[in-house]
This record gives structure tokens, C-alpha cells and sequence, in this order.
């Protein structure tokens, strides 16, 4: 069956049955890498992606009820690693094996788009979905925190250049 | 990742063709580690260093890496020694292979250990070559010239040449003896101790499939393959052709093996019985499998009950041990002249690795040759292990080694390589394998079970007279299930006059293996539990009563070689004085005794000798009435030598093993039930969550004179009895079985 994707901006065609769930589309038909699958079951959130912008488990959402809604990946945050949390995450040198971080990062970056300056018990809530086998947990916080004053500082700049000109 | 692009050609080609050159070393000593001590053989050429004309400097990673920071480690080791700038270094990781590189495994936190020297000098021995390259050419003594950021420089004439200008001078010289090369200070160490971002970084936070699970290559379908819930279980009929007319289904196939008939499951038994089914895309393969219906000869392994196992071990504890592993002075006697005797039965589950990326192999069968993708801990393992299922020769298995999504030792085995090996060859198509969570989850090697019935007696002194251990776990006969071993030198043998272990086991039918710090990982939660007890029998307060215990060591001949039964990594035997330094320091850095804690909180220690490494664990828990734990702060202190080698690396991954431990103590446990595995994924098998984890893990290394050694295992397994020692000071309740969930406790 063929499907109408928005993913990350562009519009992608695909010719598969409806109950695939798009953590298996991205990955095996159009071929985005970087959602990874974990479990398959809703519990370690490595497969999460944005739906409108909203983090959801891509390995429980079958393909068919996407729809025309926006699909953001990892490799949709920014080509270069420009995003905030791209950039926290290298600073902080977050991962051990690195394998749930894409689904760590999309996690933040949902809570970052709706809270800018989370707090410990804003990021316990929003992250807690994504189990990390190394445990690199400590770090993750301390990424999340990095990201939002990145955030932070980054619009503080632009208002200041808008105020400016 | 795609296999097109064979980046190790593309490599050479445009070094040679850019004028710059590929240093080749010879390195017997490299050649002789890791081979049991025999004589080296003939020296061989390792490759790892490539300098470009614009000073750009390649060095090989060797290892394979998941997720415990080797990638960068080793070659920080030669760019330092070598002199040259790290950002001007780009790391390649090498292929398996043993006629240019030794020791390409990851276990036993040994990269380190094994290769300080060996990588130093590679680095030391390219420096030499450049001074030796550029003194030739400015008719200058060696002695007169330095080096600094890859460039060989003359003070005198103030001359100055780059390591690129000079590589082609390079070509033909002879390597330089090892035991001539100068190795630096450590105070002139440039890139060795400074925090060096993981190399592949860049590549994780931009989604780049740099992982075993993303390597595709042309024309390859998705396997799937179906194997009994009870490990040897055999296909007597199924539903096969039927699954072969399902949508996306391309290929199915029964593959039928000799049953394993060993008493004691081999380490890496092969190849099992099963049922393979090849897709277009992986969700057509496992939707197939939904719906495969096979009927199961399962073979005598079916009767397997861990409830059964748990009630033979209770009617063994009350019996007679089967036999002695060491007896020193008189246990028996001394426990009768004992001021106070303390007596306990310790347990812990079977539980499983479940590395986040699931196991996975891509491989390709053509003209009698195999090419395959793995990141496996022991590719050298799996490539004799395919060799020897497909009858051919390990010559013709080239094994590339891809960025594993974390191993804990579930890797060390290759039961998923020589699945997609042999699935790619019956198929005659390239072919990528992906177990589910839930394969992964009921087909592990798991770390064993067991129960440690304890006696000991402490005299009117308080100080240990008499320990005995009747130390109940699985085999047949004299022989061990895998990493079910208990050596005859575990703590505190040598440091109690009269000690005394005995064991007994039983028969398994699920495989088992070595999991991050195996035995460790449970011998710690046991016996710094029970010395917490004994502590507490005596009056004393827990640190200085381990201060006087390991005051108390007892002058011995040194243990057998390669005793100690800690699945092949037996360490050399505790020094005493480190350990000590370890515990004081944690005591001081945590304010033990000397801060006063609200009712409901407390501190508790544990300290652990494993892999070379001395590990001393305070933990602050806070208890509530509902038994939930909030674990508020950790302070760790390791002694793993002389040097860290990647300080960032090195406190990520400590706190990681706080972190797992955590994870093992209070919410994992694997049962077996009809010879099946009863837990499935995640939810029956948890870890510790970003919610859960203490808001503080506090890493300090203790730096001592020693050669450095590794961290990966050896700060895993204090954690768990610093935790349980804490909750009893918090609570008064003494918790001896694992997972502390089946006891009330969980996790806040």
C-alpha cells in the first residue's frame, strides 16, 4: 500500500502494508538509520521520533496512522549538528556506546521545543521513557541543562540582533 | 554504513598516490601477548600508522568497540608517543585481523593491561624513525633533534621539518629495537590524561548508521530465525510452507544441527536447531514468524525449573557438600571456640546482558568465502567458530568490525555470527540478521545463579577467626557451569586463618556466561554484605573493621598460575595496601563518621578486587516506610594504576557501572519454567531509569605507582553491598537475596 511520509521536511513515498510500524519504514525503506530499534514494546525508547513535533515510540506506530503529519528524526534535528542538543551532547561527551542517544536526544529536544528551561523534575518526567544501558544518566542531565542554555542564549542573541537592526 | 565503500582501500590508494606512506612495524612483543606465555613467534609487520603529506596521521584502532571508550584509548597511547597533534589524528578501525594485530577482543577489562606498553611503543618507535629520517637528512646527530606537533625540529640551526615531508624517507628503514626506545614522562604525556571526546561522537549525535544493526549491502534480505525456547530443542514439523507464501517472504528453511550432548553447555556451543525466514525489510520476516507454528522435540532439557533448582539448592545447603576447594588452618574448630558466630544463606538470580542494540550479523557466502559485518568481543572466536560450521578454512572469513550498541560480555559469544553465516550461505544471498528483544532476551548466556551458605566467627577481639563458605551453584561433577566458578583464593582466603570453601552444584540447562565483573558481580553483594554482618557482630564500624581486616593478611606462596576461576581473567592476588588507600580515601571523600544523616538515610560501604582494579564504593540511601530507596549520592575511588588514560572516558564509564549495579540489584532476575526462559523484554527484566539514578555519582581515581589497568569491570561490583549495607544502617533489615524488589525494596 503506498503511503504519502513527510519526513524531516521532504515528502516521501512508500509502498508497504499499513501495520508497519514507520520505526521499520524510516529504517528499512527509506533508509534513516540513525531511529534505532530497542525492544519493540514501548519500554526503551531508543526508536523515539517527533510526530508534530511531539516525541513518540516509532516502533508502536504503524505506518498507516502517520497521515500528512510532520516526522522528525535525528538526522532531521540538523544535517551538521548545529541543534542545541546535538551541540550539548558533544560538549558534555554524553554517550558510552551511543546506541539509545538518538532516542535520548529526541526526547530533549521534544521537552526543549515546549519547556525551554526545564528543571530536574521537568527533565525526570520527559526522559524517563529512555533507558540507557550504560547509564550514562548523570550526563544526559547535565546535556539537557547544557541544551537549554544554549537554547536560551541563542534567542537572547537573535532578539538582541533583531533589536538592533 | 555501506559496504561499497571500502574505505580501507580508498585509504591506501590515496596515501600512495599523494606521496605519503603507510609505516609498517614490527613488534614481536605485541605479537607475543596474550599467547599463554610461548615463545614469539617470527616477528610479523603491524600496520598502524599512516602520515599524509599535509601531516594529517591515521592510526588503526584495533579493538573491537562497545561502548567502553577503546576506540580512541589505544591509539591516544602511539599519537602521544609519536608526537603529533590529536586533532590532527583520524582513527580507522581495523578489520579482524591476526597476522597484523594481537589481542582484537574485548573482555576482562584487559586493553589496557595488555596494551600500555605495546601501543607506547609503536607511537615511540615512529618518533624514532622521523629523528632518524631528518638527522640523516640535515647531517646532524639524533641527539641534537626534538620533536613537537609532528614536526622534527633542530634548535641550533632552528630547522624544522614535518613528519609528512619526511614519511617517504621513511620508506625501507628498519624498525628500531623496542627495548632502545625511550618512552616519555609521564609529565610529558600531551594527549594520554587529558579528556578526549569519543571519536565517533559526531557521527552518534548526527544519526549516522555506524552501527552493526545499520550496515546494509546490495541485494541482502532480513533474516529471522526461529529457534526452541529450550536450548537444543529440535523441529519435528511446521507450518513452513505456508510462511514461505506471506508477503515479503522470499526464502524459509529448517536447519537442522547434531544436539549438543555435553553434560556442562560449552562456552560457545554454535550453531543451534531452528527455522530461518528471509524478507524484503525485517518487519516481513518477523511479521512471518508471528505465524510460524512449529511443534518442538524439546529435548531433556525441558524439565529445567528454577523453583525446582531453588529447592534442590535448599536441601543441599542442609546437607553435606559435594566437595572442598581449599581448606586453610582449622574452620570447624575455630568457629567452636568463636566469641560470636554469625551463620546466612546468600542468593542471587540467573540474569541477562540485554545490550540495548540486539544481536545482529550481516554476512555474504560466495565462491567458498564468507565476508561478514559483527560486533562481536571476539571476532577471532566467531571466525574460527564460522569456519569450523561451514567447513572452511578461517582464511577464507573476513570478519569487519562494526561499533557495538553496548556488550557487557554478551558479545564474547557468537552464536548470532555463525547464525548469519550459515542462514547467508543456504540462502545464496547476502544476508542481515536481527534477533528480536525478546530472542535476545530468552537465548543469553546468563550470568549464573547461586546461593553462599556463610559461617564465620569473630573472637572476644573482634577480629575474624574462622570463615566457611558452602558455595551452592551449577555444574556436573568437577566441572563448572560457564562462570559458575568459585576460585579457591576469593576474599578474604589469606586474610583469615581458618577458611574453608566448599561447593556443590546442580545441573543447568540454559547456557550461561561471563557478564561485566562476572562472579564479581555477585561475590561482592555476598561477601562485603557478610562482612557488614560480622562488623556488627563485632561492635566496629564497618570502615575500620575492613581496615583491620586487610591489616590481617597472612604471608602465602603465590597462587597457581591462572587459578581462581573468574571465567579466564584470574587476577593476580590482591595487594592489601592499595585496597586499604581506596577504602580510607572513599571514607574521607563520603564524610564517613563524621557527618550526622536524618533519620531514614545512611551510609554504607563495599569494596571489591576484580580485573587488576582496587574499587571502594560508599553509598547514601534515604529509605521511606514504603521501603522505597532513593540512593542520594555515590562516591567512588579506583586504583587502577599509574595512569587514566581518558579522564573523561574513564569517570562516564564508572558512573555507568554504579548505574548497572544498581540496575542488577534491584530489579533483575531471569527464571527458567519448563526449560523456557520466562522474561521476555524489558518489562520483565528493568533497569535503573534517568529518574532513579543518583542525582550524584562522585569518580575519583587514586593514582599509585602501578602500570595502569582497566576500569570497565572492576567498578561495577562494590556498588551493590555498599547499597544493601546502607539500607540496613538505614532500616535495620538485613536483605541477603537479589533482586531487593522480591524483598519490598524498590527503587524510588
Amino acid at each position: 500500500m503506498a503511503f504519502k511520509l513527510n519526513v524531516n521536511g521532504q515528502t516521501r513515498t512508500v509502498d508497504v502494508p499499513g501495520d508497519m510500524p514507520l520505526l521499520w519504514v524510516l529504517r528499512d525503506v527509506l533508509d534513516l538509520k540513525g531511529t534505532k530499534y530497542g525492544c519493540g514494546v514501548g519500554q526503551c525508547a531508543a526508536c523515539t521520533v517527533h510526530l508534530n513535533g511531539k516525541a513518540i515510540y516509532a516502533c508502536l506506530t504503524p505506518v498507516s496512522s502517520v497521515g500528512t503529519q510532520a516526522v522528525t528524526t535525528l538526522e532531521g534535528l540538523s544535517a551538521d549538528g548545529t541543534h542545541p542538543v546535538q551541540i550539548a551532547w558533544q560538549d558534555i561527551d554524553v554517550p558510552q556506546c551511543g546506541y539509545c542517544q538518538a532516542g535520548q536526544m529526541m526526547s530533549a529536544a521534544a521537552l526543549l521545543a515546549k519547556t525551554p528551561k526545564p528543571t530536574d523534575k521537568d527533565i525526570d518526567a520527559a526522559m524517563n521513557r529512555n533507558l540507557c544501558r550504560c547509564g550514562t544518566y548523570v550526563r544526559i542531565r547535565k546535556a539537557v541543562h547544557k541544551a537549554a542554555e544554549l537554547t536560551t542564549s541563542a534567542s537572547a542573541r537573535t532578539v538582541q540582533t533583531a533589536s538592533k537592526e | 554504513m555501506k559496504t561499497q565503500l571500502n574505505r580501507r582501500s580508498f585509504l591506501k590508494v590515496s596515501a600512495a598516490a599523494g606521496g605519503g606512506v603507510l609505516l609498517s612495524f614490527e613488534a614481536p612483543e605485541l605479537l607475543a601477548q596474550g599467547r599463554g606465555g610461548a615463545p614469539a613467534p617470527p616477528p610479523q609487520v603491524s600496520a598502524f600508522i599512516t602520515v599524509a603529506p599535509n601531516n594529517i596521521v591515521t592510526i588503526v584502532s584495533k579493538n573491537p568497540e562497545v561502548g567502553q571508550g577503546v576506540r580512541n584509548m589505544l591509539p591516544m597511547m602511539i599519537a602521544d608517543e609519536l608526537d603529533v597533534d590529536w586533532k590532527n589524528v583520524r582513527l580507522e578501525q581495523a578489520d579482524f585481523d591476526d597476522t597484523k594485530y594481537v589481542g582484537q577482543s574485548a573482555g576482562g577489562s584487559t586493553a589496557t593491561p595488555n596494551n600500555w606498553n605495546p601501543m607506547r611503543q609503536v607511537g615511540a618507535a615512529g618518533r624514532a624513525m622521523f629523528v632518524s629520517a631528518a638527522a640523516k637528512s640535515w647531517n646532524v646527530p639524533a641527539s641534537e633533534l626534538t620533536t613537537s606537533s609532528g614536526k622534527v625540529l633542530h634548535a641550533s640551526s632552528n630547522k624544522s621539518i614535518t613528519y609528512g615531508e619526511l614519511a617517504p624517507k621513511l620508506v625501507g628503514m628498519p624498525t628500531p629495537d623496542f627495548s632502545t626506545l625511550k618512552l616519555k614522562d609521564p609529565s610529558e604525556y600531551k594527549i594520554i590524561g587529558t579528556s578526549h571526546q569519543a571519536y565517533d561522537l559526531h557521527q552518534i549525535v548526527l544519526g549516522k548508521p555506524i552501527f552493526g544493526i545499520d550496515v546494509t549491502t546490495p541485494g541482502m534480505l532480513y533474516a529471522v530465525f526461529e529457534k526452541c525456547g529450550v536450548f537444543g530443542g529440535k523441529v519435528v514439523s511446521s507450518n513452513i510452507e505456508d510462511i514461505k507464501k506471506m508477503p515479503g517472504i522470499k526464502q524459509a528453511f529448517v536447519i537442522e544441527r547434531p544436539p549438543v550432548t555435553d553434560p556442562v553447555i560449552p562456552r560457545d556451543p554454535g550453531l543451534e536447531n531452528g527455522i530461518a525466514i528471509l524478507g524484503e525489510t525485517w518487519w516481513h520476516a518477523q511479521s512471518a514468524r508471528k505465524k510460524l507454528v512449529v511443534k518442538w522435540e524439546e529435548g531433556p532439557r525441558a524439565t529445567d525449573s528454577s523453583t525446582a533448582h531453588a529447592a534442590k539448592a535448599a536441601e543441599m545447603i542442609a546437607g553435606t557438600p559435594q566437595r572442598s576447594l581449599r581448606n586453610d588452618g582449622d574452620a570447624e574448630g575455630a568457629l567452636k571456640s568463636a566469641a560470636k558466630v554469625v551463620e546466612a544463606t546468600y542468593s542471587y538470580p540467573h540474569i541477562a546482558h540485554a545490550p540495548l542494540e540486539p544481536q545482529n550479523c550481516t554476512a555474504i557466502f560466495k565462491d567458498g568465502k564468507v565476508e561478514l559485518w559483527t560486533n562481536s568481543q571476539t571476532p577471532g572466536g566467531g571466525r574460527q567458530l564460522v569456519a569450523d560450521t561451514l567447513g572452511i578454512t578461517t582464511k577464507d572469513v573476513k570478519v569487519h568490525m562494526v561499533r557495538g550498541g553496548g556488550g557487557f560480555g554478551r558479545r564474547l559469544t557468537n552464536d548470532y555470527m555463525v547464525e548469519a553465516a550459515y542462514i547467508a550461505k543456504q540462502a545464496g544471498v547476502p544476508v542481515k540478521l536481527l534477533w528480536s528483544r525478546e530472542d535476545d532476551m530468552t537465548h543469553d548466556y546468563y550470568r549464573p545463579g547461586g546461593w553462599q551458605h556463610l559461617q564465620a566467627g569473630v573472637d572476644a577481639n573482634g577480629k575474624i577467626v574462622a570463615w566457611k563458605n558452602h558455595f551452592v551453584s551449577f555444574g556436573v561433577g568437577d566441572t563448572f557451569a560457564q562462570s559458575a566458578a568459585m576460585g579457591p583464593t576469593e576474599f578474604p582466603q589469606r586474610f583469615v586463618p581458618n577458611y574453608s570453601l566448599q561447593a556443590s552444584v546442580q545441573p543447568l540447562g540454559i547456557r550461561t556466561g561471563a557478564l561485566r565483573a562476572p562472579s564479581s558481580n555477585a561475590f561482592a553483594f555476598v561477601i562485603q554484605s557478610f562482612i557488614d554482618e560480622l562488623a556488627h557482630a563485632a561492635g566496629k564500624d564497618p570502615v575500620a573493621f575492613r581496615l583491620e581486616l586487610l591489616d590481617s593478611a597472612i604471608p602465602q606462596p603465590a597462587p597457581p598460575a591462572g587459578g581462581g576461576g573468574r571465567g579466564g581473567f584470574a587476577p593476580p592476588g590482591l595487594n592489601p595496601d592499595r585496597m586499604k588507600s581506596v577504602v580510607k580515601l572513599v571514607a574521607e571523600r563520603s564524610g564517613w563518621g563524621k557527618t550526622t544523616l536524618p533519620k531514614g538515610s545512611a551510609l554504607g560501604i563495599g569494596f571489591h578486587f576484580s580485573h587488576q582494579g582496587y574499587f571502594a564504593e560508599v553509598a547514601q540511601v534515604k529509605v521511606d516506610a514504603a521501603n522505597k530507596v532513593r540512593i542520594e549520592k555515590v562516591w567512588v575511588v579506583g586504583d587502577v594504576g599509574s595512569q587514566i588514560i581518558n579522564p573523561s572516558g574513564a569517570e562516564n564509564l564508572s558512573q555507568g557501572a554504579v548505574v548497572d549495579g544498581i540496575s542488577e540489584m534491584f530489579s533483575q532476575e531471569i527464571t527458567v519454567e519448563k526449560g523456557r526462559v520466562v522474561q521476555t523484554n524489558y518489562d520483565k527484566h528493568g533497569m535503573v531509569r534517568l529518574a532513579q539514578t543518583p542525582p550524584e555519582i562522585d569518580i575519583h581515581y587514586l593514582k599509585s605507582t602501578f602500570s595502569p589497568t582497566g576500569i570497565g569491570e572492576p567498578a561495577l561490583p562494590p556498588i551493590l553491598p555498599a547499597v544493601a549495607n546502607a539500607i540496613f544502617s538505614a532500616t535495620g533489615k538485613r536483605v541477603r537475596s537479589l533482586p531487593f524488589s522480591k524483598s519490598g525494596f524498590t527503587l524510588a
